[in-house]
């Protein structure tokens, strides 16, 4: 272990600091909550187990973080990978969880070779494995070698990221470990792809070439979308919101790849401000999704299913786990004046400069993504309509909704800490803005000069560069609450019979509805799966049993959509796998003999191409 | 003074909204042949809701009850986004036009949570559908408007939802939007204010459990939000007078210009619905993918220099 204690070296700067504080901010509320979580779920044993497995956990995430050497960093995230295994297959009894988990181990290895393939090269051609030394050597490196490093950086972080087409194992794994495992696998394991991005292509290579950008931005306008669509025909609460993770990432990486696109193009403040947005969601993301990951592990306490089809009324019997959950899903649809809102404002911005001061392709291509993250957060709004609206309003679907009860007090400290995070990011967002500014100024060292301008400012109000707009979230919230007073106090004192009277929902006079006439949640979405359809190629399966020619007995309906990345990319790449495999079976005979001359055979060889003097 | 100006500008909008809807009622009839209800119709609707009782659903929670104020006060503040009457009496450094698109997303979120909230499945019809337009109306909205911005702005300008002259590529994008108008305010052919068929009601759909005062609420929402539509589709095609000042004089001007261009657009958005027949759900995709196209197209206009 000695080359461990001799690559060791810690690195404090502003990004990293940045990252471990968004660790921080979602980890230190998912012990809280896994407190009360664990204790109702597991026994006491597996319960102490779990903490350790998630204390060593977001440990290796720090030290990824914080790392200064390629070997160091290597070895924290691997020990990642692992940690986070054993996580998601904690509840191994479930063959759920072992699925989940081999998929995951298998991506998030290959992902590993490749940032291996990736550190080896850095290391040939620099010499060392310190980052201030392969950044002193990087504008030595050739072209060529930043592209390919390019290439495996983006491969090997966006498998652990998530960007489409490498999410595939993300809807799986976070949704099979434990929900405050999930809440820090969703906030802060992929931010530290992210992280990883961040730091070896835009902090080590130097001014890009523009198609990174470009290259980065495609992938995030399809993560975006892909994530979201698949996200609305979700109804099990976790996948759901794994599916949200991937369409988030793609808009951390729009901020990110219209920076990088803006830096090798000169445009310096921009290229930090566009950084700074994505920076700005990184922090939004970790923290509503983690608090909607804690709500999912609250539900799942109360009504032991998933499933939102089966759930329905509870914000009667929780209802402080349905607020924390309407923050986060305000948050998320990037509706007024909460943290989403925010974010979402600042990467719609830099499209708009980019819109406007581009050259002519430019000018469609930001107003592509423009639209393509209009398009994503509108479906996204409908998505949390559809996961608040179905799960936590109207009637209760079953005996478990109806018999629910609200979570203990550990899980809602930690639930309504973070929804207060949450509203604070929004109504702070001058001041953290800032802050992001800096910690984005700090590995892009935009000219001081035109910087300067875009830091000044009162502490309520985000300027953005490049245009005069400004946004005061705090006047937002001062009109929302002054015209919702208004309207309500108006209402109360000249309604003449502000009398509120107890019916039954209209029946059209047929029978009293239950929660047989609800809207399901496959319904809310069916439109979607129409309009998406060729995406999304749906199916259904309907059985009738008759008795007679004219009375049906059962019908059984069952409808489904294809998962087009798994069949179509990588089933046939895993059965070109085992196709493989079956050839390489013909050398492997079983008998020992063989396999001596084997070796015979290749020691023979060695000595013959290696062997003369 | 401003911000005194300002409320009383958003205290005129919100009571004199329902009589551009009411005005496009009496266009629709006049093109039918029809005598119609009279103009003060959406007021005596509003004043009758205004004085009945209410009847709330017991499955339904908190959320159904604050959506009429959390609708109206969300539009209410919205209008401080808009050049109304004067462009001197928008958006004070508070935010842009995406504030304005934003609030209402806000309001439409908790509409649509209010239309599964009382386990009706009209309800929950109408809120599915609604999320569904919203969804392809958004990008049209945001692009038509971010076309004009870039387009005619000062070299710093913003997203802010007023041009700064005529141009052609403004005329496109205004078409686009126009669309998208039809699309929010619920006009044929994309919804139909006037039938409660379940086949076809989508806005209606999500507000068939309210009744009494709260109905009143999210009708005069309703009209509001229509006026702050027809605000932004006149102060993107056809801005006057620009850069005025808050003098008082220059504000009634502004204001009278202002209502012209309300009855214009009232006018053609009556003729639009006599014309036309309501599409089917899935086609509404299309016709907004049209109106995406136009958007696109201002946009290369706009970089040719028109």
């Amino acid at each position: 272990m000695f080359f461990l204690s001799q690559n060791s070296r810690w690195c404090f700067d502003l990004l990293a600091l940045f990252f471990l504080g968004v660790i921080a901010l979602v980890s230190l509320p998912s012990f809280l909550f896994s407190a009360g979580y664990l204790r109702a779920q597991f026994s006491r044993g597996r319960s102490l187990l779990a903490t350790g497995l998630t204390v060593f956990f977001v440990l290796s995430m720090a030290a990824v973080v914080a790392s200064a050497n390629l070997i160091f960093f290597l070895f924290a995230w691997e020990f990642m990978s692992l940690v986070s295994y054993f996580l998601v297959v904690f509840e191994h009894e479930h063959e759920a969880s072992v699925k989940a988990g081999m998929i995951y181990l298998v991506m998030t290895h290959v992902g590993t070779a490749f940032l291996l393939a990736a550190f080896l090269l850095m290391h040939a051609q620099a010499g060392t494995w310190d980052f201030e030394g392969i950044r002193a050597a990087a504008p030595a490196f050739t072209p060529a070698l930043k592209n390919i490093l390019f290439g495996l950086f983006l491969v090997g972080f966006g498998m652990k990221a998530g960007i489409v087409p490498l999410h595939i194992w993300l809807p799986y794994a976070h949704p099979q470990a434990p929900a405050p495992v999930s809440s820090i696998m969703s906030g802060a394991m992929i931010k530290v792809a992210i992280y990883g991005l961040l730091r070896f292509i835009a902090g080590m290579l130097g001014v890009p070439p523009v198609w990174w950008g470009n290259v980065i931005l495609v992938a995030a306008g399809i993560s975006c979308l892909v994530g979201v669509i698949y996200a609305l025909m979700e109804h099990d609460i976790k996948k759901l919101l794994a599916y949200h993770s991937v369409e988030n990432i793609g808009i951390i990486l729009l901020g990110i790849g219209a920076g990088m696109v803006f830096w090798s193009w000169g445009w310096g403040v921009l290229a930090a401000a566009a950084f700074a947005a994505g920076l700005y969601h990184t922090v939004n993301h970790a923290v509503f999704k983690g608090l909607l990951f804690l709500c999912s592990g609250s539900i799942q306490v109360a009504t032991g299913t998933r499933d939102i089809e089966k759930l329905g009324g509870l914000i009667k019997r929780m209802p402080q786990t349905a607020a924390s959950f309407l923050v986060g899903a305000m948050a998320i649809s990037a509706l007024p004046p909460l943290s989403g809102f925010v974010s979402e404002w600042l990467i719609f911005q830099v499209f708009f400069v980019g819109l406007r001061d581009a050259s002519s392709g430019g000018k469609l291509f930001f107003a592509g993504m423009m639209a393509c993250l209009a398009l994503t957060s509108a479906l996204a709004a409908a998505c949390f309509v559809k996961a608040f609206g179905v799960a936590f309003l109207a009637m209760p679907r079953g005996r478990a909704a109806a018999e629910a009860r609200e979570a203990s007090l550990s899980m809602r400290s930690a639930m309504i800490f973070l929804a207060a995070l949450t509203v604070a990011l929004g109504l702070g967002a001058g001041l953290v803005w800032k802050m992001f500014c800096a910690v984005a100024a700090s590995f892009l060292e935009p000219p001081a000069s035109a910087w300067s301008g875009l830091l000044s400012g009162s502490w309520d109000l985000i300027r953005f560069p490049g245009t005069d707009a400004c946004l005061r979230t705090p006047m937002i919230m001062l009109a929302l609450g002054a015209g919702i007073a208004a309207v309500y106090l108006f209402v109360r004192l000249t309604a003449r019979k502000r009398v509120m009277t107890a019916g039954r929902t209209w029946d059209c006079g047929y029978y009293r509805l239950d929660h047989r006439t609800e809207y399901t949640a496959t319904a809310f979405s069916k439109p979607f799966r129409i309009a998406f359809s060729f995406f999304l190629l749906p199916y259904r399966k309907t059985e009738k049993i008759r008795d007679s020619f004219y009375h049906v007995k059962e019908f059984t309906y069952e409808t489904a959509t294809t998962p087009i990345f798994k069949r179509y990319l990588y089933d046939p790449m895993v059965r070109g796998l085992f196709k493989l495999a079956q050839y390489v079976k013909g050398f492997q005979m079983g008998s020992i003999h063989w396999y001596l001359a084997y070796i015979f055979v290749t020691i023979l060889i060695l000595v013959v191409i290696f062997g003369r003097p | 003074m401003k911000a005194s100006l300002l409320l009383l500008q958003a205290g005129i909008a919100v009571l004199g909204a329902p009589l551009v809807s009411g005005f496009i009622r009496k266009v629709k009839n006049a093109l039918r042949m029809r005598q119609g209800a009279s103009l003060g119709q959406p007021y005596y609707n509003i004043a009758k809701y205004m004085a009945k009782e209410e009847v709330v659903s017991e499955a339904t929670s908190w959320i159904f009850r604050w959506t009429p104020s959390i609708v109206l006060g969300s539009t209410v503040a919205a209008l401080m986004f808009v050049p109304v009457f004067s462009f001197s009496l928008s958006a004070p450094g508070m935010g842009d036009v995406l504030t304005l698109f934003f609030l209402f997303s806000l309001g439409r979120f908790f509409l649509a949570l209010a239309g599964l909230d009382t386990g009706s499945a009209f309800g929950g019809m109408g809120s599915s559908r609604e999320m569904f337009i919203a969804s392809f109306v958004e990008p049209v909205a945001i692009l038509s408007v971010a076309v004009v911005a870039g387009h005619s702005a000062s070299p710093q300008g913003g997203l802010m939802a007023c041009s700064m002259g005529m141009s052609f590529s403004g005329m496109v994008a205004a078409a686009a939007l126009f669309m998208v108008v039809l699309a929010e305010t619920s006009r044929i052919p994309v919804d139909n204010q006037e039938t409660h068929l379940e086949l076809t009601m989508i806005h209606e759909a999500m507000l068939l459990e309210y009744s009494g005062p709260s109905l009143a609420m999210l009708e005069t929402a309703a009209h509001t939000k229509q006026l702050i539509w027809f605000s932004l589709l006149g102060a993107i095609l056809w801005p006057w007078p620009v850069g005025s000042s808050a003098a008082l004089s220059d504000i009634a001007a502004a204001a009278a210009f202002f209502v012209l261009k309300i009855v214009l657009c009232a006018v053609i958005v009556g003729l639009t619905e006599v014309s036309l027949a309501k599409m089917r759900l899935f086609r509404v995709a299309d016709f907004l993918g049209l109106a995406f196209l136009f958007s696109v197209l201002a946009l290369v206009i706009s970089g040719l220099g028109y």
